[in-house]
């Protein structure tokens, strides 16, 4: 198994630039996602480490050994596309040892191997059965086989999931991490949705425009965001923002919004830029009739274990989780109060957020995956 | 806006039954969302509506009458399909107006105008008026779609699936706005997905099907809480609901004739008493985390069982821990899959 570290990392295609500066290191046995919308460079990141694509600038090291240039094939890395394509005419068994069989194998070592996998995936009794009559969730699991039968240094995975339904994606995530729990292979794994990311990463790195902008566990993504768009992008329904007025000087305890004023973690440096933005996410929002921002009920969703109230305020339209307990209707007027220690103050010019004693709150341990 | 029914209606292609003696009575300004997998007999059930199938036996009904021999085209419904049909060389204007300038219709262009402004207004498009259909962005289509079917004020709306070509972010606003939209207009929707939290935060009424049968339709609440069904059950909520052998998780008693348990992943508790568990995955969502866990069986064989957590500190994939069911919030199932009511039926108590 393998680290794999990124230094200075920089792509262009003609005047364009992919990949901007980019330096990260993926840990050993860590399963580690790119995260970020579409041309936002992860697949082109992604591709560097398989060495599909060659770096306009700095280095890739593989076991600290310098990979930058060498070929695909030189690197001993696995990449895997969609999981779900199989060779329908064939066994479990030889859709599972296909990789190992182009790769000049002894027989006895193929069989090993592939029995060894099946093993893993609890798919042995199905060997030697055509694919075509399999349950989806073992064809899965067969793709997933062949994925990892190769016991590569490493696993690339570029949206392996995208073209599946949304029931099955999360059926395909837990089992992908289960997997990972047993074999413990370096992963990097590259996605647009958040919610594939939060769920299977130790850690996440976003983009955007070609630019690293937060690497972390997702609990520290998600409660202490860098940007604004690291904030919006994680976490749905999104975070609420709201405008505020800005020059706040370091220490501050609350913020200015529509006149009124909002406690907020006590910041850490001086805000210069006139605007800034305070961010909410819905479930650190409390309807009470005592809030001092008032707004109107637009909608009232009901989720099962909870429900979703859309609020109008003269800040904006504001997203509201609460337990299903709460009893409010279209068009009343509510007030409403914020978790202080929980809200986050953009820079209104950069969209940096500002560090306050949010940035120093213990998170859930071990981030995500102990 | 119109009431409107499906009277014991079936539908065949050749050997296949789609749709089987269904029957739905629809009340005027009702939002009903068809619920079911691909194949359930969702978008049949919607096309009979709308005449672009006809049933071999039963009829359909429309604002008190009977429309089951009419075309399409004389049924005043309006559908919305899932890939936005729009003219491409057309500006918003002119897509939004077409329906209204059919040859039956005779509209002075004024009320045309008049109609058309209202419409973009209601679906805030209407700094896009003037562009062309191919210069908007894919929500913006779609709400061109869904403008096409509101200018025509007809007696009721057909969706299929209208906003699931949209990314997540469009399509929570977009659900929002319809429900505004449909509240605004007091309109008659009938509306057909497989995404269950659009049935959920949509519906006035969810109709779940299975095998081209209604087998329940009720409030979502009610369906959520008070399911028929096992079928039913597992058609709303994410994680999908813990189907379990009795004495699981330490749950003893149920009414006589329970096979399998029911229980909501919300309502599984770590750290009380209860019986030892070991956390196999566990996926911090932000707002909640979803753990996997293995528990000791009913007969020695172990069993996995989702726990939806509020942000616990203090627990990590490998751990162990104690495992037990809210108490009053196990739903017991017969051994043909149906709920046997548990003595009382108070709603039950739930935690943020």
């Amino acid at each position: 198994m393998a680290e794999i570290q990124i230094q200075n990392l920089k792509k262009h295609f003609g005047d364009f630039i992919a990949v901007n500066d980019s330096s990260f290191t993926i840990e050993d046995g860590e399963f580690f996602v790119m995260l970020g919308p579409s041309g936002c460079g992860k697949t082109t990141t992604l591709r560097m480490i398989a060495g599909l694509e060659m770096p306009s600038e700095g280095r890739i090291l593989l076991d600290g050994e310098d990979v930058t240039f060498n070929r695909a094939s030189q690197r001993d890395i696995a990449f895997v596309f969609q999981l779900f394509a199989l060779y329908p005419h064939m066994t479990v068994r030889r859709n599972i040892s296909f990789p190992l069989r182009v790769q000049g194998i002894t027989r006895r070592e193929v069989r090993r191997r592939t029995e060894e996998v099946a093993q893993l995936l609890r798919i042995e009794h199905l060997l030697d059965r055509g694919v075509g009559g399999l349950a989806a969730g073992d064809r899965q699991r067969v793709a997933l086989g062949r994925a990892i039968v190769r016991q590569a240094k490493a696993f690339l995975m570029d949206e392996p999931l995208g073209a599946l339904d949304a029931e099955f994606r999360d059926i395909m995530c837990e089992e992908l991490r289960l997997l990972h729990n047993r074999v413990g292979a370096t992963t990097v794994y590259v996605t647009h949705d958040q919610i594939e990311a939060m769920s299977m990463a130790d850690r996440i790195c976003i983009m955007n425009k070609g630019e690293i902008l937060q690497v972390g566990p997702p609990m520290e993504v998600y409660a202490q965001p860098a940007t604004r768009f690291v904030a919006g992008f994680i976490g749905s329904p999104s975070m609420n923002f709201l405008d505020a007025e800005g020059g706040l000087p370091a220490g501050a305890r609350e913020i200015r919004i529509q006149g009124g004023s909002v406690p907020i973690p006590e910041t850490r440096e001086s805000l210069d830029s006139r605007t800034a933005v305070l961010g909410a996410r819905p479930e650190h929002i409390t309807i009470r009739d005592d809030g001092s921002l008032r707004g109107e009920v637009f909608a009232v969703e009901y989720m099962g274990a909870r429900q979703m109230i859309t609020v109008d305020t003269p800040a904006g339209r504001l997203r509201v989780r609460a337990p299903n307990t709460v009893a409010v209707d279209y068009g009343e007027t509510v007030g409403l109060t914020f978790d202080a220690e929980r809200l986050v103050v953009f820079n209104g010019e950069t969209d940096r957020a500002v560090a306050s004693t949010l940035f120093e709150a213990p998170l859930v341990r071990g981030g995500a995956h102990g | 806006m119109a009431e409107a029914a499906l009277k014991s209606v079936t539908k065949r292609f050749g050997e296949t039954t789609a749709v089987s003696n269904l029957s739905l009575n629809i009340t005027d300004g009702e939002f009903i969302v068809l619920l079911g997998p691909t194949g359930a007999g969702k978008t049949t059930t919607l096309r009979l509506f709308a005449g672009l199938d006809r049933p071999e036996e039963g009829s359909v009904e429309i604002a008190g009458e009977d429309v089951t021999a009419r075309a399409p085209a004389a049924r005043d419904v309006a559908f919305v399909f899932q890939q936005y049909s729009l003219y491409p060389h057309y500006t918003v204007f002119e897509n939004l107006a077409f329906p209204l300038r059919a040859p039956g219709r005779k509209l002075p262009a004024e009320a045309i105008r008049r109609r058309v402004r209202e419409v973009a207004e209601m679906l805030r498009i209407e700094s896009k008026l003037k562009n062309r259909a191919t210069e908007l962005s894919g929500g913006e289509m779609q709400r061109v779609s869904i403008g096409r079917a509101l200018v025509r004020e007809p007696s009721m709306f057909l969706m299929d699936e209208p906003l699931s070509s949209l990314d997540a972010k469009l399509r929570e606003d977009l659900r929002v706005e319809l429900k505004r939209i449909q509240r605004e207009l007091g309109a008659t929707i009938v509306y057909v997905t497989h995404d269950q939290l659009e049935a959920m935060t949509l519906a006035d009424r969810i109709g779940v099907l299975s095998e081209g049968r209604l087998v329940q339709v009720d409030d979502p609440r009610e369906i959520y809480e008070r399911p028929d069904s096992i079928y039913a059950a597992q058609r709303l909520g994410s994680p999908s609901i813990n189907l379990l052998a009795p004495g699981t998780l330490g749950v003893q008693h149920g009414p006589s004739g329970t096979r399998t348990l029911g229980v909501r992943p919300e309502d599984v508790v770590l750290n009380g008493a209860g019986v030892p568990a070991s956390v196999l995955t566990l996926e911090h969502l932000g707002v909640e985390s979803i753990a996997l866990l293995q528990v000791p069986g009913a007969n020695g064989a172990a069993q996995q069982v989702h726990a939806l957590l509020g942000c616990q500190r203090g627990i990590a994939e490998g751990d162990s821990v104690s495992a037990s069911v809210r108490p009053g919030a196990v739903l017991y199932f017969d051994d043909a899959g149906r709920r046997i009511a548990a003595g009382s039926t108070t709603s039950r108590e739930r935690q943020p």
